[in-house]
């Protein structure tokens, strides 16, 4: 029986490290090859040796697939490809191309050059992983080989994510990566076509929030903003450098424009300038709005916001700096962060998900007192506040994209245990199918039961299709026809002309049966009389008396002779093929009862 | 399958084709060449254009002088620009289901067809051939809008009139159905009809028919189309181009294995080189800018030209030329070299590259920004206060009839220090510098065509092997002025079929297979047996369920439960009404064995009689015999239901079913 076999090396019931192995139509795919950000030993990269003990990984795997470029997603793919050993393509969109070894080498940078690990993957290293990278164009069906396709779709969530289907024969998987099913202030709504897949792979990081319209979200965004800057309080909003800084940066130049405001925004890291250029050369990925405008005015050319020089963070006054790495845990987000942390005038405004471990995480939670490295301990007294402009579907989206692909069976990765057990219910509940949600390392297997495409020869279709419009459908005419199996070439013809393709002749079966009658008449009146009979017994059929004296039911034929003894007694003949085989036989016993008394 | 061929011109395709249950155009090329036969229209009162004679037919009648005027020997029409629509008539547009559009040149009678046939259907293009479509729609509305004239002459057209013009008037085609140019409302009304694709996208028609757009070569987005079936498969090739300029390489592969090749849209100058032409252009362009002159390129707003200010990137500096101004005037200047830099993903390899840096992919963006070269929506406004000559000027429309290149030729035509360049193929330059006549200024011909040439058409051909080629009727001979040139034609076997505006082609194909699905619950219950070596045999017998074009073969209803009673007496006694099929047998009976299992099953006193084309096997206790030939078997027997069945049953042990 095939079967589709999935298993999460990361993001199983968890945020972070996404990585899913799939198995359908004995192909082997991997979906993203992330790292964990609340980990900084093995247990940040997923583990590779279960794909293979002994093989190759290239042996086994058909191909990578990486849907955004967040380091959640593709951060563990230099190690995955050049030190565990990985030459097979791996397949991504442009922008993802684009971006996603700007983001490897600032990890790598803060893993080697700040906390001075060892062993970690090389700048070659990123450079040779990225040459093995094939770009995938958005509904393109890329043939990885000559049976397995795939296909990708717009997820909005980061500039060039994607979701993916992937298809062997008539079976698939789609794979949704992280999505947003709400257009934002730069990229645009995640859509997917009616494909119903055997199975839909969809993240569920917010599995149990239905988020308020994004409207209020940004009032309030930009009150907490304003209202900071107005009572002389500076504002660290930690981002990833590229994604939701963007949004926000839109949202502040047009705000800060509009209210004519002075206090200076800035943005850390040299990347700014860089990152703003990747969104300026990929406006197709972006929302219908930037797209339209873009000539007369790139949105993504800030007047109001500038680069950030470590210096200014001492100097004294309003300001409003967007900061890397999002969740606070090590880099220049983090030192500003211990700098303003003990003033209460100030704000941190955490704009997305932070993984568990994290300072981030830590404050969000309502911790108050942190304790750093050298066991000193951080008093935070600047306020802190949470705005989900994270780019996930809620449990309104996800709902909303399942209803979209109408999957067979739906899987749920990258959220929380708890809060996937509520949106497995509810899924099971609406769509009445079955939904899992495997930890790392389990198997979900499905069965499935493929059709199988044959090519039916033109003539006996059509001559099916003539006769099979009938209007009852109960009377469900047979198509009756021969299967010719040669290689992997499948046929389906009239049996006549798979005689005849085969070189062989029919044989033909014939049955002949006497029917014994009492009638002493002769023998045209006894057939005279068989005729008349038959033909009021015998409605629906074309029943006939042929000028020879015979009589015919369709193609069978009946014959009356003398019997050679008696000559009170008559003998019909009924005479059939095999294909007539029903009816001949219905006849004779209909014969055998004798014909009505003559009047 | 039909070919219904709508347009005339060979690389302004305009082709309808009925295939399986679906209507297909391909392509929606606008012919502009019959603009060559107006007046130009200027931006700026010409004293010299508005005081051309009149023309009246020989007969002294002056009923014409109004409408046509006389410039240097030839005969113009004064009247708003019309165009020669695709063919309307030869088959009913509203029942088009698609249109498929290949490039952004093939695109301009859009608006005719959506807006004024009842179509009702969708038009599949990529988003650079959509956006840059748009562009060329918009510049060209914008030239002809911009300057309103009141006449539109209608006179000349009369059937008895025209043949008495002289040529190239008297030999113009379908001039009854030229139209004026659309409104920017139309415009937009039919672009709203596209829905955007991407190359190698797989694109269900129906459920009947699978379309395919694959990258041509020739421009941003330029597409090549594969229209197939399970079993079927038909190429379109417009505009295709093997030269490494800016876009993405040619899928040639994908074209293999074609029934059906359409091909269209090959060079229109077949004698030159693209290469050697981008050459002479520098030069010339270089030697008039240094003795002073100016230098005046007729164009469209985007394509070659790319390619064009890429070249002068690279040679200015060498050549000298960095004081020298280069202006691009267009409505859409600024947006086609805008756009020309955010489809990274449909350039070739080494500008695709360029966006990881992040760089632009073209090196005009550093041209604007380092003001070697300007852009401008029109004379009017700023250029007027930066305009500095000597300078070189790019912009349209290269019919030289309507646009701001009518004011550079008036302005400079009278000057032999200043040159005009024709890099654009599809308007003849003689013709086009017809109405400006006599002209001091120097003329460069230097057309650059990147579309494909029939040398590199030959090996393309030999690469695909489709079964049949079907093409334009021009490119069946050689060029009508090169007539001993045989190299300047398709040569393919078996010979292409041809076609011409108007036509209806019935293209060479038999269709024999549908695809066609069993469920698995089917599949499980057919028993194959191998027949000969390598090919296994089942017989099917299953209900056929069809909807929107699939087909699907489920199992057979279960017989239904005889029900009880009455109900069962009187089903045995009712004639079977619905013919259960029985298979065809095949295969022969060996006497031998057939009797020996007879004997096992019971029956005695066999005798076997030969006879002349095989054996009687005579059942004497039953009155029975048996005929048996090679290939055919007789049952002759009393009327004993029980004895027929079982010997029918052993028969059929010796025979295969189909």
């Amino acid at each position: 029986m095939p079967e589709i076999r999935v298993t999460p090396l990361g993001a199983g019931q968890d945020v972070g490290r996404s990585c899913i192995l799939v198995s359908i139509g004995g192909k082997n795919v991997m979906l993203d090859c992330g790292m964990h950000m609340g980990f900084s030993d093995d247990r940040r990269f997923p583990d590779f040796s279960y794909i293979t003990r002994h093989g190759r990984l290239t042996d086994f795997l058909d191909c990578v697939i990486i849907s955004h470029f967040h380091l959640d997603h593709c951060g563990a793919l230099p190690y995955f490809s050049e030190m565990v050993g990985y030459d097979g393509p791996i397949y991504m969109t442009q922008p993802t191309q684009a971006i996603c070894p700007i983001l490897l080498e600032d990890y790598r940078k803060i893993a080697v050059d700040k906390k001075g690990e060892a062993n970690f993957f090389t700048s070659q290293m990123i450079k040779d992983c990225m040459k093995k990278a094939v770009a995938v164009h958005l509904h393109q069906t890329v043939q990885v080989d000559d049976e397995l396709e795939i296909k990708a779709y717009y997820a909005g969530h980061v500039l060039g994510a994607a979701m993916f289907q992937i298809k062997v024969g008539s079976e698939s998987v789609v794979y949704t990566g992280d999505y947003n099913m709400t257009p934002d202030r730069h990229l645009g709504a995640a859509w997917i076509d009616k494909c119903r897949p055997n199975l839909l792979i969809t993240e569920s990081t917010y599995a149990t929030t239905i988020r308020d319209s994004k409207r209020c979200r940004e009032r309030d965004f930009l009150k907490k903003v304003h209202e900071t800057v107005e009572r002389g309080g500076k504002v660290l909003i930690p981002v990833f450098a590229l994604g939701r800084a963007q949004e926000l940066c839109i949202l502040l130049e047009t705000f800060w424009e509009r209210m004519d405001l002075k206090a200076p925004i800035y943005f850390s890291t040299g990347l700014t300038e860089k990152a703003n250029h990747y969104y300026k050369l990929f406006i197709p990925w972006t929302n219908q709005k930037i797209r339209k405008t873009f000539v007369q005015r790139n949105m993504f050319e800030f007047k109001h916001i500038k680069a950030f020089d470590r210096a200014f963070a001492d100097s004294p006054g309003p300001m409003v700096v967007f900061a890397t790495p999002g969740m606070l845990h090590a880099g220049q987000s983090l030192q500003i962060f211990r700098k303003w942390a003990g003033n209460e005038k100030n704000m941190v405004i955490m704009p997305g998900y932070c993984v568990q471990g994290t300072v981030g995480h830590k404050i969000l939670s309502g911790q108050r007192k942190l304790e750093l490295e050298g066991r000193q301990v951080l008093e935070v007294k600047m306020q802190v506040e949470y705005m989900s402009f994270s780019a996930h579907a809620d449990a309104k989206g996800i709902m909303q994209l399942v209803g979209q692909a109408e999957p067979e069976n739906v899987l749920l990765v990258h959220g929380e245990a708890k809060k996937m057990e509520f949106l497995k219910q509810k899924i099971e509940q609406e769509f009445r199918i079955s939904c899992y949600m495997p930890a790392n390392g389990e198997t979900v297997t499905l069965p499935t039961s493929p059709s199988i495409p044959v090519g039916i020869s033109l003539g006996l279709l059509k001559r099916e299709m003539a006769q099979g419009l009938l209007p009852d459908a109960k009377k469900a005419r047979l198509l009756h026809g021969t299967l010719i199996m040669k290689d992997n070439n499948f046929r389906l013809v009239s049996s006549e002309q798979a005689l005849k393709e085969l070189g062989l002749a029919e044989h033909q079966l014939r049955f002949t049966c006497r029917v014994h009658l009492h009638d002493p008449r002769k023998e045209q009146e006894t057939a005279m009389r068989v005729y008349s009979h038959l033909k009021s017994v015998l409605k629906d059929h074309c029943v006939q008396h042929l000028p020879d004296g015979s009589v015919t039911v369709e193609s069978i034929l009946i014959q009356a002779a003398a019997h050679s003894e008696d000559p009170g007694t008559k003998v019909l003949l009924v005479s059939w093929t095999y294909q007539d085989e029903e009816l001949g036989s219905c006849l004779t016993s209909l014969l055998k009862k004798g014909l009505p008394q003559a009047p | 399958m039909k070919l219904y061929c709508l347009s005339g011109h060979p690389t302004l395709p305009c082709n309808v084709l009925k295939f399986k249950s679906t209507t297909i155009m391909l392509d929606c090329g606008l012919d502009m060449t019959s603009t060559l036969n107006f007046l130009p229209l200027p931006l700026v009162q010409s004293p010299r254009l508005s005081n051309l004679p009149g023309w009246s037919l020989k007969d002294g009648n002056a009923f014409l002088d109004k409408e046509l005027k006389e410039c240097s020997g030839h005969v113009f029409v004064d009247s708003v620009p019309e165009f020669c629509l695709p063919e309307t008539e030869l088959i009913d547009l509203s029942t088009v289901d698609v249109i498929l559009i290949s490039n952004y040149h093939c695109m301009m009678a859009l608006p005719y067809i959506t807006e004024h046939t009842g179509f009702t259907g969708t038009v599949y293009a990529t988003e650079p051939t959509v956006q840059i479509g748009r562009l060329l729609m918009e510049e060209l509305v914008n030239f002809i809008e911009r300057v309103p004239k009141a006449q539109s002459a209608s006179l000349w057209k009369n059937k008895d009139i025209q043949r008495l013009l002289p040529s190239p008037l008297k030999d113009a085609v379908e001039v009854s159905t030229w139209r004026r140019c659309y409104t920017m409302q139309e415009v937009n009304s039919a672009l709203s009809k596209i829905q955007l694709v991407g190359y190698s996208q797989k694109i269900e028609l129906f459920g009947a028919v699978q379309v395919t757009p694959l990258s041509s070569g020739y421009a941003l987005g330029s597409s090549n189309w594969i229209i197939q079936s399970h079993y079927e498969k038909v190429s379109y090739v417009s505009g295709s181009s093997l030269l490494t300029t800016h876009p993405q390489p040619m899928d040639q592969a994908s074209l293999k294995n074609s029934d059906v090749l359409v091909l269209t849209g090959l060079t229109q100058i077949p004698t030159a080189n693209p290469d050697g032409m981008v050459g002479e252009f520098c030069s010339n362009l270089a030697l008039t800018v240094r003795n002073g002159g100016n230098v005046l390129v007729p164009c469209y707003p985007s394509g070659v030209i790319y390619d064009l200010l890429e070249c002068l990137y690279q040679y200015i500096d060498s050549a000298g030329l960095s004081s020298i101004p280069f202006y691009f005037i267009s409505p859409v200047a600024n947006s086609s070299l805008e756009f020309s830099q955010i489809f990274a993903e449909w350039l070739c390899h080494n500008k695709q590259t360029k966006v990881y840096l992040p760089e632009p992919p073209f090196p005009h963006a550093e041209l604007i920004q380092t003001n070697k070269l300007k852009h401008y929506p029109s004379i009017h406004g700023d250029f007027s206060n930066d305009f500095r000559q000597p300078c070189v000027v790019f912009t349209g429309h290269p019919s030289l009839r309507f646009g701001d290149v009518v004011h550079f030729m008036e302005l400079w035509g009278k000057s032999s220090l200043n040159t005009v360049i024709f890099t654009e193929p599809d308007f003849s330059y003689l013709e086009a510098l017809a109405p400006y006549q006599p002209l001091a200024m120097k003329c460069i011909y230097c057309p650059i065509d990147t579309r494909l040439n029939f040398i590199q058409v030959s090996k393309l051909l030999k690469e695909v092997q489709p079964l049949h080629v079907v093409c334009p009727e021009q490119y069946t001979q050689p060029p009508p002025a090169q007539s001993h040139r045989m190299d300047l034609m398709i040569d393919c076997q078996p010979p292409a079929m041809s076609y011409r505006r108007a036509e209806v082609l019935a293209l060479p194909f038999k269709r024999r297979y549908e695809k066609i699905e069993i469920m698995p619950e089917l599949a499980d219950s057919l028993v194959p047996m191998e027949i000969k070596p390598g090919i296994s045999l089942a017989t099917v017998s299953a209900v056929l369920h069809t909807k929107d074009n699939k087909h699907v073969l489920q199992p057979p209803p279960r017989p239904a439960q005889p029900a009880g009673g009455k109900k069962r007496k009187r089903a045995s006694e009712e004639v079977p009404d619905c013919k259960v099929v029985k298979p065809l047998l095949s295969g022969s009976i060996p006497v031998e064995q057939f009797v020996q299992t007879l004997e096992k099953h019971g029956f005695s006193d066999i005798k076997v009689e030969d006879t002349a084309k095989g054996h009687i096997v005579l059942l004497q206790e039953a009155e029975t015999l048996i005929q048996i030939e090679e290939d055919s078997t007789h049952i002759i027997c009393d009327n004993d239901e029980m004895l027929r069945v079982r010997l029918r049953d052993l028969v059929l042990k010796f025979l295969q079913k189909f």
